[in-house]
């Protein structure tokens, strides 16, 4: 199960960075969601994995998952929903203000190749 | 009148002719006389005290932990500078009201000048050296806005920035030295640090904080080698070069001086630093003032002069210094104060101050004349005026000062400098005034009204009064010597005398004098040697060093910084990656202490379909449309995985906030290309597919170490799993930590939602207020229109389901404190429900019958979380702590009323009004007002094309 976590973590890191690199806006911000994904995740997880014990209070139980990092995801989530309206309503304004949707400052206009 | 309203009432002031400006020049001038007039009182009325020897002082605290008090002190020193910082400034303020023209915005002025007041008399009443510094920095400041308040000029403009350069830099390097000064004394106030000479001399750090703080007030008070800003700073209008170069600003690193004297001077770095700045000071300022051909100028290279001359006297470190420092400081101020204004005077009705063009003008403009003669005198040092006095106690003090061991060295240099200051005042008189009268003035010259000579001419009489009987101010001065010295030494001085024998005092004086009228004589062949002289320019080097910054600070900005996101993106992500490893490869990391937890078939499914999703985004993140599918996917089963591992509320946040985030997605994607090119090389891709890698290897090993091993000491959730019903009454932890013991951060939380969901409101709005609004009225769907735009059954579906999600809604509300639920999800569960609307009936439709606008709603929120919190102040509790009850009303069953369940309502209302707003920004950039849209269902458009291509999401553009 850590196993399958972990490398979910991974991979979904790994998917992030490569689509934060690209060169238009609406890779970047898919690459920023799954980001998001990823560390939510890890931050998750750094109250242990723990399966069938949700921290909602039982007479009869005494072990729970640690609700601490839960809440601070939950309200993270949320965040992160502003941040990538807000990036998208950014990329989106310099798209239909220059219609040119590339994320780099593009020296000269006929250059399309993005090396910089 | 207490100190505190000395200082403050110039600031209060302040405001006053910025308002008054409208109600005509009398009255603007007026209202800032009056207010410099009640500090001067205000000021006076200490006198009896001050004289009587005591030490008024005022006292609050400000942030005692930083040893930063609103300390003021007003001792002898003190009073004095005050009293010239007031005194002249009143007459420059009727000067002033008279010299300004009619195109020069007075209140703006006098704004200026009343900020520069009060920090002044900040300064030399602080009794707390931190609080002298702010004062310090705020004459830095307001001295910016007055050298460049003709901001047409060029000159003016250069010159406030070399002045706010050279002496910013200072007041910098003072701040360190002020801070040592403190930290050696164990105290930041004056009084306290006055008292410590000992300790302060003998410590290590005694030459770095006396280096600092002579950096600061060599800068301030312009002594060599920065003495280069002072005659730049003359482009400011005359009444400003008169208060800042005769009473105030250079005279507050003479005053600091002072003030430090007791606890600095007296020790050898003091003596060398001190003497021989002031000493090449005094002699540099008085030759290049001989030759300079601006009035103003020349009598700015003068103040350079006279302050290396005051300079010189604190350095030399006996009492009899400190004593001719105070008396020249006074004579200092009425002389030069007077000479600025009568140079003004000249300026302002000749139209010009270029000396080669005046002469002549003693006939023409009498007054002027007396005036500017009398002073002139007295700086040349001619007997009978104030000038001669303390320059003859200069000279007799420069007879026991022996500097690198060679006696006459001293003596003879300020022989020197007083020649050449003779010469230049000689020729000021005789140059401008005397002569043959002239024909080819700019303007024809002719007295000014009394309102602009009567400020000089007060001084010319205190000039006079004072050189014929200095025993009227001796007491004063000794007085103020005396606070200078502090309770260090005696001072043996008893009176001011005018003769004093035959001392060789005398002969350098008479030396001078002769010699300075020679030196007049054979003027024109000096200058045409001084002409040829190759001499450095101080603005051309001072502006190549400025250059010489900024083009550094540029290029290694711009190679950092060159506009290329991927680039610091690549750079972060490398560098967090670089400085993990190094952690991980410097620290320990401990054996495992929990075991591998089996994985069923389900949870395998689960993270197979996460992987092939995530990996398919990568692949084919070209197809934007896919793309939205498959990180759908992927937060599916981000969700899914939440619930798998004991985490509900999570679950059911995630979950709604994916349908909201992919609807946002698809309305941007309505505008952007549906396709993303191929435009990076493969060498491209190969080398960020690596850091990539490296990336997720990187969060893969972390992550996998720590779910294999123990929190190191007990987690703080033992706390809340603990408390969560006891003091929060809550069963469902996550929500009890979320309202109550986290509540603060909550509200935070909910306050950055909001922000950002009015963010993208405002950008929005300026989207379509500007150019891109035509460009979105004529643009052309790159998609096929839909032909039914409100699908029947989606508006009869949706519209029936709306009651029940909001009861869903309501319900989730209502049992989050106790089950899984809450405010977030309950607001993102309602928000679905009302974009539904949006999607099936239309944008129009549903914006006609939304009865609250969504700003308000999110205020109303943020209001009701925050009354919530400070409703706990009312029973003495702090900020939002929470209280319960149990309640029951029949036939319902028992339930709990809490004041988190407030709190939530407020969680609540931010998060729809925040993600309400968000989303219909964006459909208005989509929206065309003008265009007729039918408000029914099957609103079939028979243009449609026959088939159309169907796309997944598309139908969501409805409006």
């Amino acid at each position: 199960m850590e196993l399958l976590v972990a490398s979910a973590i991974g991979v979904m890191t790994a998917g992030g960075v490569y689509l934060v690199l690209r060169l238009r806006t609406f890779p970047v911000i898919l690459g920023i969601s799954l980001l998001t994904y990823a560390v939510n995740v890890f931050l998750f997880a750094s109250g242990r994995l723990t399966v069938g014990a949700p921290p909602i209070l039982r007479d009869d139980i005494t072990a729970y998952a640690d609700p601490l990092p839960q809440a601070l995801v939950l309200t993270a989530i949320v965040i992160s929903f502003g941040m990538t309206a807000v990036v998208v309503m950014i990329g989106l304004g310099a798209f239909l203000g220059s219609d040119d949707d590339h994320v780099d400052e593009q020296p000269e206009p006929e250059t399309t190749e993005g090396e910089t | 009148m207490s100190l505190f309203f000395i200082v403050a009432l110039p600031f209060l002031g302040a405001l006053l002719p910025g308002i008054m400006n409208s109600a005509g020049r009398a009255a603007c001038a007026g209202v800032t006389f009056t207010v410099s007039l009640a500090a001067f009182v205000g000021l006076l009325t200490n006198l009896p005290a001050v004289l009587a020897g005591e030490v008024v002082t005022a006292r609050v605290e400000w942030m005692p932990e930083l040893g930063l008090n609103f300390t003021l002190m007003l001792d002898g020193l003190g009073f004095f500078f005050a009293f010239l910082i007031l005194g002249i400034g009143l007459l420059i303020i009727t000067y002033g009201r008279h010299y300004l023209s009619r195109d020069d915005h007075m209140g703006e002025f006098f704004t200026y000048l009343l900020l520069f007041q009060g920090a002044m008399v900040g300064i030399v009443l602080s009794d707390n050296i931190l609080l002298l510094l702010v004062f310090w920095e705020l004459t830095s400041l307001s001295s910016f806005l007055l050298i460049g308040y003709w901001k047409h000029l060029p000159e003016g403009r250069q010159g406030a920035r070399m002045a706010l350069t050279v002496t910013g830099m200072g007041g910098l390097a003072m701040i360190g030295g002020m801070l040592i000064l403190g930290q050696i004394a164990g105290s930041y106030d004056l009084s306290v640090i006055l008292q410590n000479r000992e300790a302060i001399q003998a410590d290590p750090l005694y030459v770095p904080a006396l280096i600092l703080i002579l950096l600061g007030c060599f800068t301030k008070s312009a002594q060599f080698p920065f003495h280069f800003w002072l005659p730049h700073a003359m482009a400011a209008p005359t009444p400003v070069s008169a208060y800042l170069h005769s009473a105030t600003m250079v005279k507050a690193g003479i005053f600091l001086m002072a003030r430090m004297w007791p606890v600095l001077s007296g020790t050898p770095e003091w003596f060398v630093i001190v003497t021989t700045a002031g000493l090449i000071t005094m002699v540099l300022g008085s030759v290049i003032a001989l030759f300079k051909h601006d009035l103003k100028a020349l009598l700015a290279f003068s103040t350079v002069s006279h302050l290396g001359l005051i300079t010189m006297l604190l350095g030399t470190g006996t009492t009899f210094g400190a004593f001719a420092a105070v008396f020249h400081i006074l004579n200092h101020a009425t002389f030069k104060a007077a000479l600025f204004m009568s140079a003004g005077i000249v300026d302002h009705e000749a139209k010009t101050r270029d000396i080669r063009q005046l002469g002549g003008l003693r006939t023409l403009m009498p007054v002027t004349f007396t005036i500017a003669t009398l002073a002139a005198l007295s700086m040349a040092g001619i007997p009978f005026l104030n000038g001669f006095l303390s320059k003859e106690m200069m000279l007799e003090e420069t007879t026991h000062t022996v500097l690198f061991g060679v006696w006459w060295l001293v003596p003879a240099l300020a022989t020197f400098g007083s020649l050449m200051s003779a010469a230049y005042c000689f020729r000021f008189i005789g140059h401008t005034f005397l002569g043959p009268v002239r024909d080819d003035y700019p303007a024809k010259p002719h007295d000014p009204n009394a309102g602009m000579w009567m400020p000089p001419a007060l001084l010319v009489v205190l000039v006079v009064v004072i050189g014929v009987a200095p025993f009227l101010v001796q007491d004063f001065v000794i007085l103020v010597a005396k606070a200078v010295i502090g309770g260090t030494a005696d001072l043996e001085v008893k009176y001011i005398k005018i003769w004093h024998g035959l001392v060789p005092a005398l002969y350098m004086s008479v030396a001078a004098v002769v010699g300075g009228l020679l030196v007049v004589a054979i003027f024109k062949p000096l200058l045409k040697i001084w002409d040829a002289a190759p001499r450095p320019e101080a603005k051309v080097i001072f502006e190549a060093i400025v250059e010489t910054a900024a083009a550094a600070a540029r290029g290694f900005t711009h190679s950092l910084h060159n506009g290329a996101f991927t680039r610091y993106a690549m750079i972060g992500f490398v560098a967090i990656v670089a400085a993990g490893y190094h952690a991980w490869a410097t620290g320990t990391v401990g054996a495992a202490t929990r075991d591998l937890q089996e994985a069923g078939a389900v949870p395998i499914a689960g993270w197979a379909m996460l992987v092939a999703s995530t990996v398919g985004l990568v692949f084919l993140h070209r197809n934007r449309f896919l793309a939205l599918i498959l990180i759908g996917i992927v937060g599916l089963m981000v969700s899914i995985g939440f619930v798998f591992l004991s985490a509900p509320d999570l679950a059911m946040t995630q979950f709604t906030v994916e349908v909201v985030t992919i609807i946002l997605l698809l309305l941007a994607l309505n505008f952007l290309p549906k396709q993303t090119p191929v435009e990076s090389t493969a060498l491209r891709r190969i080398r960020d597919a690596g850091v990539a890698i490296a990336g997720g290897l990187a969060t893969f090993a972390l992550a996998y170490h720590y779910l294999l091993r123990d929190a190191v000491s007990t987690p703080i959730s033992e706390f809340h799993l603990a408390n969560s019903y006891k003091g929060g009454g809550g069963t469902n932890v996550v929500n009890v930590i979320l309202v109550d013991f986290r509540g603060f951060d909550t509200y935070g939380e909910i306050i950055v939602l909001g922000i950002a969901a009015l963010l993208i409101y405002a950008l929005t709005e300026t989207l379509l207020n500007g150019p891109v609004r035509r460009r979105l009225l004529n643009r052309l769907p790159d998609q096929p229109r839909a032909g039914d735009m409100h699908p029947m059954m989606m508006v009869v579906l949706t519209r029936v389901i709306m009651p029940v999600v909001l009861m869903v809604g309501f319900y989730i509300f209502l049992r989050g404190h106790n089950e899984p639920g809450g405010g977030f999800i309950a607001g993102l569960v309602v928000s679905i429900a009302v974009v539904m609307q949006y999607m099936a009936s239309g944008f129009s439709w549903a914006a006609a019958r939304i009865r609250y606008p969504y700003h308000g709603i999110i205020g109303a929120g943020v209001l009701i979380a925050g009354l919530t919190g400070i409703g706990s102040w009312f029973v003495g509790k702090p900020f939002l702590t929470s209280d319960f009850t149990y309640v029951r009303i029949p036939p319902f069953n028992e339930f709990e009323l809490a004041t988190a369940a407030l709190f939530d309502l407020g969680v609540f209302q931010a998060v729809v009004g925040a993600v309400m707003l968000s989303l219909e920004s964006f459909s208005r950039l989509a929206h065309r007002p003008n265009t007729p849209e039918s408000d029914h269902p099957m609103d079939i458009d028979p243009s449609r094309d026959e088939a159309p291509p169907v796309v997944p999401g598309l139908e969501k553009e409805g409006g």
